[in-house]
């Protein structure tokens, strides 16, 4: 079954619909990540700096280290940098080891930024 | 010197080992600029080279430079641009010795200068450093380098861009240095053109920002930029970053005239997230920039103003990067086809595990990912497939074991091809053959009290 985009199944009542939407997060924010030994950065991006608040209040670190389950080991770590509309995450544990060790396709990180993208944000309507 | 210049151009020119070949060619003809900065030495370049100066002592830096010297070399003796480049590896001096013979071949004997910084190798000094108190303990584990001492391959501390410095002072047009940051070879030519005093801890923080937003070549300008990526213009003639710096401090982000690409505040932003830790200190050993004082703002097309950056003085501890023998891993990739290729992959991969397990091999970690489903993003990606992948074209089984010994992993990677005739079906994609072994060096980053590790600079002249 396709998954029905732009709509929470959460949303149960009529007038919390009314008042917001879920986007997922490439909708607006852009990202780009690298890894530091066997920790990934991913830096999310506001893409219009109106849109900066709604990232700091609900791309927490708790909510990424729940969207991340199962493919990081380790704590989530957040930081604000709110001069460029940017909020910056550590992903410990995420890379099997990291550099030359890892076995993974993506060793460096390169692409937690768009896995991040994928996350679901409540919107004003 | 006695005039400072109003402006002083850094062009970057490489941002890892394995760049664009072109781009050091385009730097120094596109437009004027004063410096050119190559950046050639990752995490565990230093191990390779050093492997490879174990096996004949006139290697171990990063060839290409040398390859790439040649095609510019002239052009930049005759408009007095100076280079800087961390392309020494672990043998600055065997690097400055060929870029002088390529200097004489081109007819430039006695025409050119160049500075070679050494001392940050610290591989000899290990045991004595260690005899001393120096426990240079693991920075993400804790633990002392005893541990792996036997099986260390290399040791270098990060120097930043004081001996740069001192080379350029010294008339070096082209400077070679070992474990030198990616960011002092941008800092230090500022350093240098604008007498910034070692101290003056905001403009070094300037510097360093300028020097991380080139440091990885055209991943300002447009390369790998998600932000509206179709719209990037030619990437194919991609323009690579160049900071315009002013002596206060503030620089603007540019390219050549007629370069494809973009310089915006996102194409930028995400350059600057690029690899971050804290951002509030992002530490050097020169000073600790703070980013998030960075304001940036569209001047014009293609250019973006940078200003405002604060730092704090420089730790008294230089980073170690120590790299050693961990062993070995192998990785074995089959195809499957449609119908059902994601569920044939997974069969195949169950079929595989069983058989390692029923040899009795014993592997520290074994990972398989399914490329064209979930290899990238996980069960993130899955949750999105639509009927649970039947419909996916291909899939592409992608199987990894590493483990100490050798043994075990070389048995591993003979048992890839025969699930060709005897797993799972629709299965392709094996011409690569059987696949090798490779060895595992392993990245030990350490601290080091500032006070042990001495720079040295030589003058070389072609």
């Amino acid at each position: 079954m396709k998954r029905q985009r732009g709509r929470s199944r959460r949303q149960t009542t009529k007038a919390a619909v009314a008042r917001s939407r879920t986007v997922r997060l490439v909708h607006i924010a852009h990202a780009r990540s690298g890894d530091k030994g066997d920790t990934a950065n991913i830096g999310l991006i506001a893409l219009r700096p109106e849109d900066y608040p709604l990232l700091v209040k609900q791309v927490t670190a708790a909510r990424v280290a729940k969207h991340f389950k199962g493919i990081i080991k380790g704590p989530v770590e957040r930081f604000e940098l709110p001069n460029l509309n940017a909020l910056n995450f550590l992903l410990h544990g995420a890379l099997d080891g990291g550099g030359t060790m890892s076995l993974k396709t993506d060793a460096q990180g390169k692409v937690f930024s768009t896995a991040l993208l994928r996350m679901e944000i409540e919107v004003g309507r | 010197m006695s005039s400072r210049p109003a402006t002083v151009r850094v062009a970057a020119g490489q941002g890892f080992w394995g760049d664009w070949m072109e781009a050091p060619y385009r730097q120094v003809t596109g437009g004027p600029v004063d410096y050119l900065m190559l950046d050639y030495l990752a995490e565990v370049t230093m191990s390779i080279l050093q492997k490879q100066k174990s096996r004949d002592p006139s290697l171990g830096y990063a060839t290409d430079f040398v390859t790439q010297v040649e095609r510019i070399l002239p052009i930049v003796v005759e408009r007095g641009i100076r280079v800087t480049a961390n392309a020494g590896g672990v043998n600055p001096r065997a690097c400055a010795a060929a870029v002088a013979d390529v200097a004489r071949k081109l007819g430039l004997r006695g025409k050119l200068k160049i500075g070679v910084v050494t001392g940050d190798d610290l591989l000899d000094r290990l045991d004595g450093l260690v005899a001393r108190g120096h426990q240079l303990a693991n920075m993400d584990t804790g633990r002392p380098l005893r541990d792996v001492r036997d099986r260390v391959l290399s040791a270098n501390a990060y120097l930043g861009a004081a001996p740069v410095v001192d080379a350029l002072e010294r008339g070096a047009q082209v400077v070679i240095t070992g474990r030198v940051t990616d960011t002092g070879l941008t800092l230090g030519p500022l350093m240098h053109a604008f007498g910034w005093a070692r101290d003056a801890w905001d403009l070094i923080a300037a510097g360093t920002v300028a020097g991380h937003i080139i440091e990885c070549g055209a991943q300002a300008s447009g390369g790998n930029c998600l932000r509206d990526w179709e719209s990037v213009p030619d990437l194919a003639n991609v323009g690579y970053p160049i900071v315009e710096a002013q002596a206060d401090g503030t620089f603007e982000l540019i390219k050549h005239p007629r370069t494809g690409g973009r310089i915006d505040v996102p194409a930028v932003t995400e350059q600057l997230v690029y690899e971050m830790g804290d951002p509030r200190e992002y530490i050097t050993p020169d000073g600790i920039a703070d980013f998030t004082t960075i304001q940036l703002a569209h001047v014009a097309k293609d250019r973006v103003r940078v200003s405002g950056v604060r730092g704090k003085p420089a730790t008294d501890k230089l980073k170690v990067s120590i790299a050693y023998f961990y062993g070995y891993k192998a990785v074995g990739t089959l195809v499957y086809a449609w119908p059902d290729a994601l569920k044939k992959a997974q069969a195949a991969d169950r079929v595989l595990r069983q058989r390692l397990d029923d040899l009795g091999l014993k592997f520290e970690a074994i990972l398989t990912e399914f490329v064209g489903a979930s290899a990238t993003h996980g069960a993130l990606a899955l949750a999105d497939v639509d009927g649970g992948g039947s419909e996916i074209p291909e899939v592409q089984l992608r199987i990894g074991v590493r483990a100490a010994d050798k043994k075990p992993v070389d048995r591993f990677t003979r048992e890839i091809a025969p699930l060709i005739l005897n797993g799972p079906p629709s299965v392709t994609g094996f011409a690569g053959g059987r696949p090798k072994p490779e060895e595992i060096v392993a990245y030990w980053p350490a601290l080091i009290d500032r006070t042990v590790v001495q720079p040295t600079i030589e003058i070389v002249e072609a």
